[in-house]
């Protein structure tokens, strides 16, 4: 196959750049998102000034507009804000991706900053501003007033289903846990660093969404990740490999409803990730055989097992299997979450998992593979609506 | 008719008379400050506390106000005659006037403290050089009161300030209150509400609805299709027009999860949430009642029942089939 989208392989990640992970910067939110940028662009060797575009999540709560008045950043030709957090969380490269190829802008950044677990933690139930009367937010009607008040209980009820269909076990879970503790363990920015767990350990955590385990679920972090997009071309004459974006696609699926999509035919199968790799595959003109590693959004450790189905690495119902022959282990078929995962290293939102993709393909990772990484996978979180990203090496 | 007095409790009269042998006796006699006042603690204490007022340390500055020389800081008076570092963090045993009150007013129950005023009036300034003392003299011990910290009692002391010729320097009034820590009340069933949820003009019907404990289904007046939750348009004819169908209230259920964490104080850890598709054949989030998670299986079979959670909210919830509500 070959690619087939105008825009693949035409921009690059050039630069990634991070603050620390940590359950309290001690900083604000502005800092945070001003130094991980500053940082991506020292990474890149591009100046601030040349910065010309943002793209961010809706979720953000640092503007551009603020960090671009913190940094000096004379004008933009390019803003833009994708919606569905975690889920949308590899579309701000599309879109900067699109900016780039399409000459709307030079410079792009990318980031994510947040004090999620000092400031407001997403596991602790809907924001006061998330009870408005408007169609964004109407969902919540529907599940808040019974008590589904967090995204693991949300999903929970997805986890439930695919284990009553295919005979899944907590235990299959843990086992993803388990690894992404084993790569965090020897990964210094990891928050887990040197950390590791055991399956009896995942089995003994608290129940949170039985059937979601403590041990399941992502942690909740302070920090901010920053990610520099530019042309193919410019990236070539910069200090690091370039990381071409070579798919980055978003899916929304049938009756699709933020994060509980309960009324379509089947819950345990996600039409919007299954939208998504189609699209990946046929413009980076790859398929799942040609992927040498992966991050998959693992806020939830069931949802990791379905998008290894969903995006084609297994049948369904096997990813347990797969998990248990050690595919996702380093010297693996498939290294998966090498960096810790949002389990092992931080919650960014998945953008720090984006970063490691980046790493991968420079050969730079802390637990990078002895093979050849040509092509690496990046998704969002998952069902919501959808959002990933194949970076490839530049050969 | 007189009402009882609201803020005061009666007390046993034989404690109050010992509480009021206290009054104008002694808790510390004349005690000297450690150093003498001097110029490098109120070097410390001017930057300390950010003050812009040259008379504590720039002599000059100081004549030209008509002093003699540096003056110390008013407020420093408490300082001169503290006990010190290593008295705070390591106190020895504690004896005297002071203890025995402490211990008398922790006999009625009054064992914990909150300062609540100070009134410091400054006759003179003092200058390095100068050595302060203090004693402190019991001056009120108020009747026991209701406050906001619990019941207790506001005791008055007054301390004197004297320089080495016995000339007061400063007075300060110091009033703490010393009361019993209220009881927590015992933890009564959940009184915050349900998360509401906000009406608007596409579902208003179904919160109506349910109300009346009726479960409403919206349905597609051209082509039948039912839809759940509501929405304004038909997905299958794009249709406007609606109506409703009441559901009969069996179902089965298709999902669940058991809720733990967060712990949300309208809800009992842990509680069932289920996904349960009705027999008209939408599915419904709900609340599943008198059912254990351990006996929970896909597709059983379950039946309506409602929770009139509070005045203004009425939710369908489901329990065993086999039980009519
Ligand atoms: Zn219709």
């Amino acid at each position: 196959m070959s690619p087939t989208s105008g825009f693949s392989r035409q921009a690059a990640i050039a630069g990634i750049g991070a603050t620390e992970f940590s359950k309290d910067s001690g900083r604000s939110e502005w800092r945070l998102a001003c130094e991980s940028v500053l940082a991506a662009l020292a990474d890149a060797q591009i100046g601030v000034e040349e910065v010309d575009g943002f793209a961010l999540f809706t979720m953000e709560t640092n503007p551009e507009i603020a960090v671009a008045r913190a940094l000096g950043i004379p004008e933009l030709t390019f803003f833009s804000r994708i919606p569905h957090g975690g889920g949308g969380a590899c579309a701000p490269v599309q879109q900067a991706a699109l900016a780039v190829a399409s000459g709307v802008a030079d410079v792009v950044v990318v980031y994510r900053a947040f004090n999620e677990r000092s400031g407001h933690r997403f596991g602790q139930g809907p924001p006061s501003f998330a009870y408005v009367h408007n169609t964004d937010q109407e969902y919540r009607n529907w599940i808040n007033p019974y008590g589904l008040l967090t995204p693991a209980a949300q999903e929970a009820f997805l986890a439930r289903r695919y284990m009553h269909k295919y005979g899944a076990t907590s235990a299959d879970f843990g086992a993803v846990s388990v690894l992404s503790r084993k790569y965090a363990a020897s990964n210094p920015k990891a928050w887990f660093y040197q950390r590791p767990i055991t399956i009896e350990d995942h089995q003994s955590s608290p129940m949170i969404a039985d059937p979601m385990r403590l041990l399941d679920c992502c942690q909740e972090s302070d920090g901010g990740q920053a990610l520099v997009i530019v042309s193919a071309e410019r990236a070539r004459d910069l200090p690091h490999r370039p990381a071409l974006i070579s798919g980055a696609a978003q899916g929304v699926g049938p009756q699709q409803i933020s994060m509980s999509s309960y009324y379509r035919d089947d819950i345990d199968a996600m039409p919007e990730v299954e939208l998504v790799a189609q699209q990946l595959w046929r413009q980076a003109g790859l398929g799942p055989q040609e992927i040498d590693a992966a991050i998959l959004y693992d806020a939830f450790t069931p949802m990791l097992l379905l998008q290894l189905e969903e995006y084609g690495f297994c049948e369904r119902g096997e990813a347990k299997d797969l998990i248990a022959s050690g595919a996702l282990e380093i010297d693996g078929r498939l290294p998966v979450n090498t960096h810790g995962g949002q389990l092992g290293e931080a919650y960014i939102h998945g953008v720090n998992g984006i970063a490691e993709a980046v790493r991968l393909i420079r050969g730079t990772s802390v637990n990078q593979p002895a093979k050849s990484i040509d092509n690496v996978l990046v998704t969002g979180g998952s069902p919501v609506p959808h959002s990933a990203l194949v970076l490839s090496a530049d050969h | 008719m007189s009402a009882p007095a609201a803020d005061s409790t009666a007390t046993d009269p034989a404690y109050e008379q010992r509480l009021a042998a206290f009054v104008g006796t002694e808790l510390q006699p004349p005690t000297p400050g450690p150093d003498p006042v001097n110029v490098p603690m109120i070097r410390h204490w001017v930057e300390a506390m950010e003050l812009t007022n040259p008379v504590h340390l720039d002599a000059d500055a100081a004549r030209a106000t008509g002093r003699a020389d540096v003056v110390a800081p008013a407020a420093m008076v408490q300082a001169w005659v503290m006990r010190g570092y290593a008295a705070t963090v390591r106190p020895t045993a504690s004896a005297g006037r002071f203890q025995e009150l402490v211990d008398l007013l922790a006999e009625g129950g009054y064992t914990s403290v909150v300062a609540t005023d100070s009134d410091l009036e400054i006759l003179r300034e003092l200058v390095p050089g100068d050595r302060v003392s203090v004693e402190e003299v019991v001056e009120e011990i108020g009747p026991e009161k209701r406050t906001g910290l619990g019941v207790g009692r506001f005791v008055t002391t007054l301390k004197t300030y004297r320089d080495a010729e016995g000339e007061v320097v400063a007075t300060q009034r110091w009033r703490t209150l010393r009361f019993r820590p209220q009881e927590k009340p015992a933890p009564a069933e959940p009184t915050a509400v349900r998360p509401r949820p906000a009406i608007n003009r596409d579902n208003a019907f179904w919160f109506d609805a349910a109300r009346e404990h009726r479960l409403v289904v919206q349905r597609c007046s051209d082509c039948g299709a039912l839809r759940h939750p509501p929405g304004p348009m038909c997905p299958e004819c794009r249709s406007l027009a609606w109506d409703t169908v009441t559901a009969g209230g069996e179902a089965v259920l298709y999902s669940w999860v058991v809720a733990h964490h967060p712990r949300h104080p309208a809800f009992e850890s842990p509680y069932l949430v289920a996904v349960v598709e009705l027999a008209e054949g939408t599915r419904l989030i709900t609340n599943l009642v008198d059912l254990d998670a351990a006996d929970l299986e896909v597709g059983m079979p379950l039946r309506l029942r409602w929770l009139d959670a509070d005045p203004d909210l009425t939710l369908p919830v489901f329990g065993p089939a086999d039980q009519e509500d």
